[in-house]
């Protein structure tokens, strides 16, 4: 171990630019842009100021949620029951409305809803050590049955005005408040994962959860405060969603997971775990929120929209495959 | 089955090898894994492939079993060009590997095990049971393996696992065996099985690619030589014709002192105290001391206690009664982050899942315990992170193409070597190395020893469970003898020798 014979190792044989330009985030950019010029062309209502801000309310509700999801997801578990948090986040703040109480109350209620079923989620899968596709699969059923029994075929209505601004309310024309919740929120996570030890946890947990537990991380723990955090974003998304909508049934966003964890694999995340950025979140969240307002100025009928959208998570994922086949 | 040859019979300047490979090459990015590499198998021979760790040994392999394909090279099977697009192609080729972390199913049995992927079928295309249970009691009984074909996998211990992958090798009717380190995880009279079964491939006159660090079996059952180095081809020919010393030198470009470090064998004051530790099942009642500056070995067979010991130190498992203290003060280690701030830190035997965070660059994984002193209140800082892995990773003198190349494309020794820098950035007080020279090579082995012997002279208190006598004797001022989960005895100055480590280790008659 002389010093004579040390080598010097670099940083880096690829500088971090061109590395970006060979990644995901890239392709799926050209992806969104490329949507986005078909669309203009293909509707004349398309290029309208007020249109495109209407649009965002496509995805970003459920891209609040998908934020938290990746990292999630990138730590190697999954939430399948954030759509029945938000029912019964949802129902929990329409049963308190009938009591006449403030907006700042109900907005407590819909967060404290989400970060009780989170934590629940995450007592069940870090403290009795079971998997969470089967847990979240067992609570999203028992988060949405209860919703049923309570309200059955009827809904809650009468939410304060003020509670309105959250889902119907704009910060500046045709900026809603929704927008810019999800732009804080993109900046939020992206730095959470990317700049902070608690992200570079979350990765090194999603590639080897036993090495980084023998290296000293606190895996359960990561992964508690990761299942409270989704459950908190599906609190917040039942805030903007019941707002927006004016009321609650038991049905409110139902199959949203779905949506979800498409948008977070189509963003780049890897499935397995252990790769995939917020920035990447991001963009899918504007070509799926692009793809159905445009299907839907053509008036295409939504089983069709899930359709286009299912073809366009395949067909994404499998183009880097069949580039890598055609190079061969 | 042909007719036995025996090596001596054979004509080797006439022999015609069943499989030979000439110039082949093999880049991944950054890295030249092999470079214009030739190899020969020769029918009834065993070849023994030698080479340091990131020799290009293991690529090798690949490139033979089919799941790597070389960018360049001539790849000729009984004399004609042939290439493996994929595993399979390979293996109907009559080739057939033995790894060295062997790919088995856990939640199979036995003889599923053996014939997965190739299983009989009925003449209606379904599973041929009772043909397979027939042909795996076969083949269990040839290779001496005392095991029932319908015990499911999970309950077999590692040595036993061990023997299925051989009866899975031989399961198919092989024409090239390839052993990547075949004995590594096997006892003494296991060892000696292998051997028996190594000779009777060699009588049925197929060829063998035997891959081992072990200098006494290379010589014991070995034909041939081949030598890499650096992804090169060094040297090849008859064991008969070359020594020892001329194959180390080959592996390394130099001669290797065999001599373990000298050592002020001064312990300075108690830094760790172990007071009756005991577990539910894996071990009871264990208590030692350890000092500043002392290297406290731990000696015992596979499957004593030794690595339950350190992991229930290390804050793995929860021991069930006994105390852990920390210069005088009494510690209580619930994971692995307790202990890490207490100080101490593991280096785990199973490299590949317990140490190196594959998938993270390997200056995240240098850093990844030691972010409290790179990031700023919580945020990481990317150049600090490149600094501190920098430093450690160079004085470890790893074998990289850069720092931000993923830890899973380094050899196994430079992967232990990322693990070691890891935990010497933390600047622990304690360090536990469990079997830190397993299934890496003379020179690598030598500077591991160097390296623990200057941790413990910069007043580090080290602990090393090994398993290999002459490292044990060589590197320990004191050793701790385990059997079957309890202490057999703690040896050290004349007491210390190979007789009473076996003696004690196996609880053979007369070790008082």
């Amino acid at each position: 171990m002389s010093d004579l014979s040390t080598r010097h190792i670099p940083d880096r044989l690829e500088s971090p630019a061109r590395r970006l330009l060979k990644s995901w985030e890239v392709l799926l950019l050209a992806v969104a842009v490329s949507i986005f010029i078909a669309n203009s062309f293909a509707s004349p209502y398309f290029l309208n100021a007020w249109n495109l801000s209407d649009a965002t309310f496509n995805f970003t509700e459920k891209a609040m949620i998908a934020f938290a999801m990746a990292l999630l997801i990138i730590s190697g578990e999954i939430d399948l029951s954030v759509a029945s948090i938000i029912a019964l986040a949802s129902t929990a703040m329409g049963a308190a409305a009938q009591f006449d109480v403030s907006a700042a109350t109900l907005v407590l209620i819909g967060l404290g809803t989400g970060v009780i079923c989170g934590a629940f989620n995450g007592f069940l899968v870090t403290g009795l050590g079971l998997p969470s596709i089967v847990v979240t699969i067992g609570t999203m059923s028992l988060f949405r049955g209860i919703s049923y029994i309570v309200l059955g075929d009827q809904a809650y209505r009468g939410y304060p005005a003020e509670f309105a601004f959250f889902g119907q309310g704009y910060v500046f024309w045709v900026i809603s408040f929704e927008l810019v919740l999800f732009a804080a929120l993109a900046v939020i996570y992206g730095i959470l994962l990317h700049k902070t030890d608690f992200g570079r946890a979350v990765y090194a947990i999603g590639n080897n959860p036993t090495g980084a537990l023998f290296s000293g991380i606190k895996v359960a723990r990561v992964k508690f405060i990761l299942f409270v955090l989704t459950g908190l974003m599906s609190g917040v998304a039942a805030i903007c969603l019941t707002s927006r909508l004016g009321s609650t049934r038991p049905s409110i966003a139902f199959a949203w997971e779905l949506e979800v964890v498409t948008m977070v694999v189509l963003g780049g995340v890897s499935i397995l775990g252990g790769s995939g950025t917020i920035p990447g979140v991001v963009i899918a969240a504007f070509v799926m929120g692009l793809v159905t307002f445009g299907l839907g100025l053509l008036n295409v009928p939504g089983i069709v929209m899930s359709i286009f959208i299912g073809a366009l998570l395949i067909g994404v994922i499998a183009l880097p495959r069949l580039v890598d086949m055609a190079r061969r | 089955m042909q007719a036995p040859v025996r090596p001596e019979d054979i004509d080797t300047a006439t022999q015609v090898p069943v499989l030979n490979l000439n110039g082949i090459t093999k880049t991944f990015p950054g890295v030249r894994a092999l470079s214009e590499v030739s190899l020969a198998l020769y029918p009834g021979q065993v070849t023994a492939l030698v080479g340091e760790n990131g020799a290009g040994k293991s690529t090798i392999v690949k490139v033979l079993t089919g799941i790597y394909q070389p960018d360049g090279g001539v790849l000729e099977l009984d004399g004609k060009p042939t290439s493996f697009a994929t595993a399979q192609e390979a293996t109907r080729a009559g080739i057939t590997a033995i790894h060295q972390e062997t790919v088995l199913f856990d939640e199979l049995t036995v003889a599923e095990n053996i014939f997965i992927g190739h299983t009989p079928r009925t003449r209606w295309g379904l599973i041929d049971w009772p043909e397979i249970e027939m042909r795996a009691r076969d083949i269990l009984a040839r290779i001496g393996a005392d095991l029932d074909p319908r015990a499911p996998l999970r309950n077999l211990g590692i040595a036993s696992k061990h023997l299925v992958a051989i009866a899975r090798a031989l399961s198919v009717d092989a024409r090239v065996v390839i052993m990547d380190e075949p004995t590594a995880a096997l006892s003494h009279k296991e060892i000696e099985e292998l051997y028996e079964l190594v000779e009777r491939l060699k009588s049925e006159g197929r060829a063998i690619l035997f891959i081992s660090h072990k200098f006494d079996e290379i010589f014991r059952i070995a034909d041939r030589y081949t030598v890499f180095r650096d992804g090169e081809h060094v040297g090849s020919g008859l064991i008969s014709d070359v020594t020892e010393d001329a194959l180390v030198r080959m592996m390394v470009g130099r001669s290797v002192d065999q001599i373990f470090p000298a050592r002020d064998k001064t312990p300075g004051k108690k830094v760790l105290e172990v007071d009756s530790l005991s577990h539910p099942t894996e071990f009871d009642d264990i208590s030692f001391t350890l000092r500043k500056g002392e290297i406290l070995g731990f000696y015992g067979l596979v499957g004593s206690g030794r690595s339950e010991v350190m992991q229930a130190i290390f804050g793995i498992t929860s021991p069930s009664r006994g105390t852990v203290q920390i210069d005088g003060r009494r510690v209580t280690l619930r994971s692995p982050a307790d202990a890490v701030a207490n100080g101490i830190v593991y280096v785990p035997e199973d490299r590949g899942k317990q140490g190196a965070v594959i998938g993270l660059p390997i200056f995240q994984n240098v850093t990844l315990a030691s972010l409290n002193q790179t990031s700023r209140n919580g945020f990481t800082r990317l150049a600090q992170e490149f600094d501190l892995a920098r430093e450690y990773t160079e004085r470890l003198d790893l074998r990289a193409a850069s720092l931000d190349q993923d830890v899973g494309n380094l050899s196994g020794g430079n992967q232990q070597k990322v693990v070691i820098a890891k935990w010497l950035a933390t600047k622990p007080r304690v360090i536990i190395l469990d079997e830190p020279t397993k299934g890496i090579d003379i020179g690598s082995k030598a500077a591991v020893h160097a390296f623990m012997a200057e941790l413990a002279a910069q007043g580090l208190a080290v602990i090393m469970v090994s398993s290999e006598i002459p490292e044990v004797l060589g590197m320990s001022d004191r050793v701790m003898v385990m059997r079957e989960g309890l202490l057999a005895a703690e040896l050290s100055g004349a007491d210390l020798t190979p007789e009473t480590l076996v003696r004690y280790a196996a609880d053979i008659k007369g070790a008082a």
